[in-house]
């Protein structure tokens, strides 16, 4: 059983400009496996380690940056509840008319920050997964950085306390970290569901619907030097690491795919627990928060976004 | 074969091989206007604006950066186009 009422986020949008050169880095660099095409062009993809349908999905357009996010919850019922209690928080609610294959039900709402944000319960389990009896690590070799799950995202956008409490009160999520301005106001959060460090995470930011970066999961430390000799190698371009996040602990890379939507491979992080005291970050700290070995922000980590 | 780019904004001069992006020639010498970006054509921080020489748009760029009638007038994101003469560029700037 799930600690939250939501399982984790299962299932991401992307808009892409480069459409077949985005497709070729997830699959080649990162190492994801093509599902399908959707009956409109859309690309659907997942990693090697995912047991359902598929996870990420690219959509060609003339612009780059986030379509939406599904999170998986842990029933139909609650999927009505939560349908519910979302129309009650003050967003209305609809259904979601667009294609995902294998995809049960999916209910959407645009929260204030300006992201689409859709909740599910039912998807077919893929074709390719995991083995389940006398399981090795994996089936086929893994390729490229060998991402094993899409794990979390950053977006972008304005009055994030509102989207905290959204996230809390209504999908029952904590948030193990959060940084204020000196002021008092959220400047960033971190929230999860369920073990994880993070399953989602906001910046304040004026403009809203933009997507910082989405993350996939990567074995250990060894992972991220495997995935930095494959930047170095295909020309990847890097923003920031391999270093090590205080806030989550995590281990990280941060780098951009081929239509210019910024990419994490992330591993480690602790183990979050709902009942653990929360742990803040002074805004005058927070470059180390982010980069601990670098003890520093960069410019452009901060102020790009797609 | 390499061309000679003179960037405006910086006020220096730098090589571009004829296969790499101006972004990439930006980055690699250390000595261009634009310091940092995506390289994928979606955060519009390499917006350029090519006042002399051809060249070849290679990606798609996104269009809520440059506008189709914004290209016509050789303003480009610099991660999408390679050099094919000599260049002079300058940082794009609204106003």
């Amino acid at each position: 059983m799930a600690i939250s009422k939501t399982i984790r986020p299962g299932l991401i949008q992307l808009r892409v400009v480069n459409l077949e050169e985005s497709v070729a880095f997830y699959r080649d660099i990162l190492g994801l496996d093509v599902v399908g095409q959707t009956s409109d062009g859309r690309v659907m993809l997942k990693t090697y380690d995912e047991f359902d349908h598929h996870s990420v999905v690219l959509r060609h357009a003339p612009e780059s940056g986030f379509d939406y996010v599904a999170f998986k919850v842990v029933d139909d019922k609650t999927l009505e509840e939560l349908k519910e209690a979302t129309e009650a928080f003050g967003y209305p609610v609809d259904v979601a008319s667009d294609e995902q294959p294998g995809y049960g039900k999916r209910y959407g709402f645009t929260l204030c920050t300006g992201h689409r944000i859709e909740l599910y319960a039912e998807v077919a389990q893929a074709e390719k997964i995991p083995m389940l009896v006398n399981p090795d690590p994996w089936v086929e070799m893994p390729r490229g950085m060998k991402a094993q799950r899409f794990d979390h995202l950053l977006l972008y956008g304005p009055n994030i306390a509102e989207a905290e409490r959204y996230f809390k009160e209504v999908l029952g999520m904590f948030a193990p970290e959060f940084c204020n301005t000196p002021d008092g106001k959220r400047f960033a959060v971190w929230l999860t569901g369920g073990n994880k460090a993070h399953d989602i995470a906001f910046v304040e930011y004026e403009r809203p619907n933009t997507i910082h970066h989405h993350a996939f999961y990567l074995e250990d430390w060894n992972a991220i030097g495997n995935a930095a000799d494959l930047i170095g190698k295909y020309r990847v371009k890097r923003d920031v690491g391999p270093t090590r996040h205080a806030i989550t602990r995590g281990q990280t890379i941060y780098f951009w795919e081929p239509s210019g939507n910024r990419i994490e491979t992330y591993a480690g992080g602790y183990a979050a627990y709902p009942d653990n005291p929360q742990r803040e970050w002074t805004i005058d700290e927070i470059g180390r928060g982010l980069f601990y070995y670098e003890g520093e922000l960069f410019p452009s980590f901060l102020e790009i976004v797609t | 074969m390499v061309y000679e780019i003179t960037d405006l904004t910086a006020e220096t001069k730098y090589p571009a091989k004829e296969e790499e992006s101006l972004f990439r020639a930006m980055i690699r010498s250390g000595k261009g206007c634009i310091r940092y970006g995506c390289e994928g054509g979606g955060c519009g921080v390499c917006k350029i604006r090519i006042t002399e020489g051809e060249y070849e748009r290679f990606k798609n760029m996104s269009r809520a950066h440059v506008s189709e009638d914004e290209e016509k007038e050789g303003i480009v994101l610099a991660c999408c186009v390679k050099p094919k003469s000599d260049i002079t560029l300058a940082k794009f700037k609204t106003t």
